[in-house]
């Protein structure tokens, strides 16, 4: 596809200041899949778009926004207002862009609007179903609304709806069913003319723990048994860590950043360090990071993040690190209860991302510390 | 492909039959099939069929109300041995308009107001159709609900007047021109229905409405027509015929489909006349329609 190669560069290959240590294994990390990706992503790239904007009156949706996603989980990430679902609209074909181009499957939407929404299945993030007529009828009727004939779309009714976990229920009507139930009707809806693409957008509202646990694995499940690509949005990064496979963060109608989630989440250089008090050393830590600091090894409390005050940080430079902090709390005959190779949160990442300029002044040993734990 | 999971691997809820998930590879058959999909569940919509017991109710009711007259008069026609009914093919519609109103105001909401308010009409325009195809189906399938309800109590006078042995070619000419009458005033209340029920989410406001537009216009200008006819100026009463919609329909078919006019004094507008309140009619439908798809452009997602 158009982009592909560009874009893939682009993102993983432009480091700043302060993160150039610890982009290093990155990217080369990143430069490598970089090419194995543009290799698959070109025949595969389920959305590319090529710095599509949309401008109202007052206020600019998207600007000049550039991407492309390839089969699996994607998560679109940003703030209420970040252009997310202007995106949607634009790419089921519904609303023209200002300037640029996209396609979806391969299809533009600016001319194949129709082709696209008959292969694409999208489940809205407000509330969407008749309270008076059953899950089952509800679901048919949407099913012919997408093309298939009667008889198919009865039986592709009751095959998704029993995926999505509806079972005996689905006779009553959706007027009495709890917010989870309806979340799976609206699913189910959206996966029934059995897509090749599905927009959901936050699947994961107003459900309890538990419901937002079984959303997120059928969501997972789409893509792995059913074999349906998936552009999941939501504001809560947890939630995509766990189920995306790429993650793409728009802000202000802009790419802020686009990388495989294990690019975000790979492990780092940062040790963390969770060692035992005993009665010469009551605060084991703090003896331990003292010890540490006569050896010439700088390390950091992981203030403001979970769990400080009992975990020490220190940047990793290589096997030796390992032998010295073991030797060192063995020493001071503490008990050594954790070190651990920290990795990313996606939360972290997508915090740098906003800080990144703001921070850039920092000094480096601090930066480093700071922003790998 | 089927695969048959374990109920370990099922889970519980699913250990009675768990099929993997099958793709589809059948037909998909596009965006006329969709619109006609549409129409038809929309049209049974409008009898309440496919619907809770509650919602079958009201339209059914009116469908015995607009059929029952008719009954009487073919057994009243068919006991006494009459030389013809007791009303015209034409005129029955106008002597039943508040049944017709009130049908239009009970199911013109239902069948947009719904999709508004509970926010569907998203997940119509994410599939093939396109703006026009809702507005589309939506109004052919009101139209051809008030089509049918108009239309059948006039098939059950013209198999009296058939069964009385009344004569054949005068009843065919008569019930053919009924149901010009009746078609074009099914597109006309429909589109007036569904644009006033189109503007609301709230279904109870959409049949206030309607109703009110409905009568309080008929009113007016049944009124004025009186008035005008007894201070004597009878020549402007066919022209204030063309602010109501039923005093239309009654003004087209006075014109072209031979009926006798309801309006006071019975005196309808001639054929050139006629002709403006035929476009007066055409160019309401058109303007209902119009202004739908200028409505539901704007709902979009």
């Amino acid at each position: 596809m158009w982009i592909t190669r560009r874009r893939l560069f682009d993102l993983r290959g432009t480091p700043t200041g302060p993160y150039d240590w610890r982009w290093m294994p990155r990217q080369l990390f990143g430069l490598t899949t970089g090419v194995v990706c543009a290799t698959t992503v070109e025949d595969v790239t389920v959305i590319a778009t090529e710095s599509l904007s949309k401008r109202f009156p007052r206020v600019t949706a998207l600007d000049r926004l550039s991407m492309d996603i390839g089969p699996g989980v994607t998560g679109l990430v940003g703030a209420n207002g970040a252009g997310k679902s202007t995106l949607i609209k634009i790419l089921l074909g519904l609303s023209p862009a200002t300037e640029g181009r996209a396609k979806v499957l391969g299809l533009d939407v600016a001319t194949e609007g129709g082709a696209i929404r008959e292969r694409v299945g999208y489940m809205p993030e407000h509330d969407c179903l008749p309270p008076d007529v059953s899950a089952t009828e509800f679901v048919v009727h949407m099913a012919r609304m997408s093309g298939l004939p009667p008889a198919a779309a009865r039986e592709r009714t009751a095959d998704t709806l029993r995926h999505v976990g509806l079972y005996e229920e689905r006779y009553r009507p959706i007027g009495g069913y709890s917010t989870g139930m309806k979340q799976r009707v609206k699913l189910a809806q959206a996966l029934v003319h059995d897509p090749q693409l599905v927009f959901l957008d936050e699947p994961t509202n107003g459900l309890d723990p538990v419901g937002r646990d079984e959303m997120l694995g059928l969501i997972r499940r789409i893509h792995t048994d059913f074999g349906i690509s998936v552009l999941v949005t939501s504001h809560l990064l947890g939630e995509l860590e766990r189920t995306c496979d790429h993650v793409v963060v728009v802000d202000g109608g802009k790419l802020l950043r686009s990388s495989s989630t294990t690019d975000f989440t790979q492990n780092t250089a940062v040790l963390a360090i969770e060692v035992t008090d005993t009665d010469d050393h009551p605060d084991g830590t703090r003896a331990v990071r003292e010890a540490l600091h006569a050896r010439g090894v700088d390390t950091h409390d992981g203030s403001g993040l979970p769990g400080a005050g009992h975990v020490l940080l220190l940047t990793a430079q290589g096997e030796d690190t390992y032998d010295l902090v073991r030797d060192t709390v063995a020493d001071l005959g503490l008990g050594l209860v954790r070190m651990e190779q920290r990795r990313h949160h996606i939360s972290e990442v997508f915090t740098d991302s906003d800080e990144q300029q703001s921070t850039a002044h920092h000094s480096a040993g601090k930066e480093a510390v700071g922003h790998g734990g | 492909m089927a695969v048959e999971q374990t109920p370990a691997q099922a889970g519980a809820q699913s250990r009675i039959h768990n099929i993997g998930y099958r793709s589809y590879d059948g037909q998909r058959l596009g965006r006329a099939y969709a619109r006609r999909s549409l129409y038809s569940q929309s049209l049974r919509g409008a009898y309440g069929l496919g619907r809770s017991v509650k919602s079958k109710v009201l339209p059914m009711v009116l469908v015995a109300v607009m059929c029952a007259p008719a009954a009487i008069m073919v057994a009243v026609t068919v006991a006494t041995t009459a030389k013809e009914l007791p009303v015209e093919y034409t005129n029955y519609a106008i002597v039943m308009q508040a049944v017709i109103g009130l049908y239009v105001a009970s199911q013109a909401p239902q069948a947009v107001s719904r999709d508004l308010r509970f926010k569907t009409v998203p997940l119509y325009f994410s599939r093939p159709i396109e703006t026009a195809d809702y507005v589309r189906a939506k109004f052919a399938a009101l139209a051809s609900a008030l089509f049918l309800i108009t239309a059948v109590p006039l098939v059950v006078l013209y198999v009296g007047a058939l069964l009385a042995k009344l004569d054949f070619t005068d009843q065919t000419k008569g019930f053919l021109q009924g149901l010009v009458s009746v078609a074009l005033l099914s597109l006309l209340f429909a589109g007036i229905g569904l644009v006033i029920s189109a503007v609301t989410p709230r279904r109870g406001f959409g049949i206030a409405a309607v109703i009110a537009v409905l009568t309080i216009s008929y009113g007016a200008v049944s009124t004025l027509q009186a008035i005008a006819d007894a201070q004597g100026s009878g020549s402007a009463v066919p022209w204030i015929g063309l602010f109501s919609p039923i005093t239309l329909i009654d003004g087209v078919q006075t014109a072209f489909l031979g009926a006798t006019s309801a309006y006071p004094g019975g005196v309808g507008p001639s054929t050139g006349e006629g002709v403006i309140f035929l476009l007066a009619v055409l160019g309401l439908i058109a303007g209902c329609y119009g202004l739908l798809m200028r409505r539901y452009r704007k709902v979009g997602l």
